[in-house]
């Protein structure tokens, strides 16, 4: 078995009420690598964590941490320190008093309390916090005080169950560096839960993509970005129009009514897939020079960019531009070979990737609702 | 400041009159006997003569005390135990648990006399297994048990109350951080569960050092405390005044262990006196 791995999870299902929530789970967490579970609510992720933190045990499957199988082994006893995601910091104690908390449980001598802890408050830039209540501190400081609170027992693993969800943008965008940088300098293995599928690209070193229980792709960010293995994956990363195609042979594939030279082979003759294009790949040029062409239904302005869905024979394509077009303009669409990414077709099939209804950012948003009512 | 409109204070004046009536009048009526003589001129002769029963004072504190901390030890684990079982457990438990103190204390207290009669159903039953009778009544034991009968719904209740607002994410992190069930208990359940702890002391020890049925139904008339006593100086015209002075003293001597109490509770939030 590879040594250098610290977590491996075997099978692991859990169902809740008769509900399956993880089916048949299998993962390897590596030595001081940043993985994350990321996901929509309800995929499984946290369970997923609270079985890995001893809170939850798999109904089957086995769970090893440095080869020893620990599946019943209580929380109490496990090298691993979790940041929940509401802080869950003690309301009786100071910080100094909730940072030193589990020093104290090991009988850690009073002097290397202090010391440790002065560490900690320096780590996460709160020095001088000690004697303030955790109920004065603003929800970035709680945050600060849960993460020192888990990493001062040096554990091996650490657990973050959305630890940002609860901050708001420019803190969180602040908090995912430090943790970064947190996680570099004490280079401990972190088990990071988000829904987020911008955190997760930008702190992650490995990606774990789960929907319906399962894990749906396991790679690093740019693989699950550039090569989603999925209609699922392709669309909660990032902005992708999904389209359906048939490879008519190696690099050459047909949708939109149109046939594409592309980068990508190994199908059968005629094979129906499903084609990822992003719309950053998606060059806007004059109607008559384009290889599609398409009516301008709607232009938001990003900020870089402008976002811009087009009509194309009724499939709606999302296009980011840095031009200006008008709605209601005709315009014709570019796309070079290694733009395409063809996928097998999945259970996702048809269900993500036009942008007819554009509903995505609206689930999203519930998404965050549901998940805070989850817990 | 915003002026309140006179439907506001219509609203709040019933409940001032009550209070005058009912709690502030009975307490300067307190005041005025046990500073004056029965001439009603100051004195406070009255208050310099209660070193008489100064053992009664003591002996009544004893009994408060021994019975709220057996309240403490059963209410506390009971109560733990309580917030512990399924949903459909828990409500059968409070209901029983409620059901006692749906009928008067006086009555549960005589039932209780009537159980450990001397000549009651216990001590038949005893017998009639060939067993000595029982002689319980009057002995200091048989007073301890009838206050911690009767007021240990008052010491479960409010436990049990913050025990279930206690938010399971702190065992959780209890355990996250290494404490097994037993240092998770005293580090985290205890501390937080503190305001209940005290509401159930004060709503037991209250009643307990002022009670006077319970001594003289279950204690046989072998202990005079200082419930009792009030009682007996309220009955007659002429100790009225050092009946009074007897009930000042309480109730500052009961003020003042509520105050060191409530210094337990952090800040004293969530108590209910």
């Amino acid at each position: 078995m590879n040594q250098d791995v610290r977590i491996r999870l075997n099978g692991i299902s859990k169902a809740f009420d008769g509900e399956t929530v993880l089916d048949n789970i299998s993962l390897e967490i590596h030595d001081k690598e940043f993985i994350t579970l990321l996901g929509p609510s309800g995929c499984g992720k946290t369970t997923t964590l609270r079985i890995i933190a001893g809170f939850e045990t798999p109904d089957s499957g086995d769970v090893f941490f440095d080869g020893a199988w620990i599946n019943d082994l209580p929380p109490y006893k496990r090298q691993v320190n979790t940041v929940f995601q509401r802080y869950a910091l003690f309301p009786h104690l100071n910080v100094f008093d909730n940072i030193a908390f589990g020093l104290r449980i090991q009988k850690c001598p009073d002097a290397e309390i202090r010391e440790k802890v002065k560490d900690m408050l320096a780590l996460v830039n709160l020095k001088g916090f000690e004697r303030r209540r955790v109920s004065t501190l603003s929800g970035g400081q709680q945050q600060r005080v849960a993460i020192a609170r888990a990493l001062v027992n040096q554990p091996k693993v650490l657990l973050l169950d959305e630890p940002l969800a609860a901050l708001d943008l420019k803190l969180r965008k602040d908090m995912q560096n430090e943790l970064k940088n947190i996680q570099h300098k004490t280079g401990i293995t972190f088990i990071y839960v988000t829904h987020d599928q911008e955190e997760a690209l930008s702190m992650s070193d490995t990606v774990v993509v789960m929907a319906h229980g399962q894990i749906q792709q396991i790679g690093s960010p740019t693989d699950i970005y550039n090569e989603p293995i999925n209609a699922f994956v392709a669309d909660f990363i990032g902005e992708s129009n999904i389209v359906d195609g048939v490879m008519l042979a190696d690099y050459r594939v047909r949708l939109a009514k149109h046939t594409f030279d592309c980068v990508d082979g190994g199908f059968d003759k005629n094979e129906p897939v499903d084609v990822v294009i992003r719309p950053e790949d998606v060059d806007v040029v004059k109607p008559e020079a384009g290889m599609l062409c398409g009516l301008v239904t709607g232009v938001t302005f990003k900020g870089v960019h402008y976002e811009v869905i087009v009509d194309v024979d009724g499939f709606k394509w999302m296009i980011q531009t840095t031009d200006f077009v008008e709605e209601g303009a005709t315009i014709g669409l570019s796309i070079d070979p290694d733009a395409f990414h063809i996928m097998k077709k999945s259970e996702f099939s048809g269900m993500f990737g036009d942008y007819s209804s554009f509903s995505d950012e609206l689930e999203k948003l519930s998404d965050v609702t549901e998940e805070v009512e989850e817990e | 400041m915003k002026k309140r409109s006179v439907f506001e204070r219509m609203a709040e004046a019933p409940y001032l009159v009550w209070s005058a009536m009912f709690i502030l009048a009975p307490l300067l009526f307190v005041a005025y006997f046990a500073f004056t003589d029965r001439n009603g001129s100051f004195t406070l002769e009255n208050i310099t003569s209660l070193s008489a029963y100064s053992n009664t004072f003591v002996m009544s504190l004893g009994f408060a005390l021994i019975a709220t901390a057996i309240c403490l030890l059963i209410g506390y684990p009971l109560a733990y135990c309580m917030s512990r079982t399924s949903e459909r457990t828990r409500n059968i438990l409070t209901v029983l648990l409620m059901l006692p103190m749906w009928i008067s204390l006086l009555i549960r207290t005589y039932s209780l006399m009537a159980l450990l009669d001397n000549g009651g159903l216990v001590s038949s039953f005893l017998v009639g297994l060939g067993l000595p009778k029982l002689t319980f009544i009057g002995t200091e034991g048989a007073v301890i048990l009838g206050m911690v009968y009767d007021f240990l719904p008052y010491m479960v209740l409010p436990i049990y109350t913050s025990m279930n607002k206690l938010d399971k994410r702190y065992l959780e992190a209890a355990a996250d951080l290494g404490c097994n069930s037993r240092k998770t208990l005293f580090r985290v359940i205890l501390p937080l569960t503190m305001p209940g702890i005290v509401s159930g002391v004060t709503m037991v020890f209250v009643p307990s050092i002022s009670t006077f049925y319970i001594s003289q139904k279950l204690g046989g008339g072998s202990f005079d405390l200082i419930g009792d006593t009030i009682e007996r100086q309220f009955q007659n015209a002429v100790t009225y005044h050092t009946g009074a002075a007897i009930s000042l003293v309480m109730m500052i001597l009961i003020f003042i262990s509520l105050a060191v109490m409530n210094k337990f509770s952090d800040g004293g939030e969530d108590i209910i006196v």
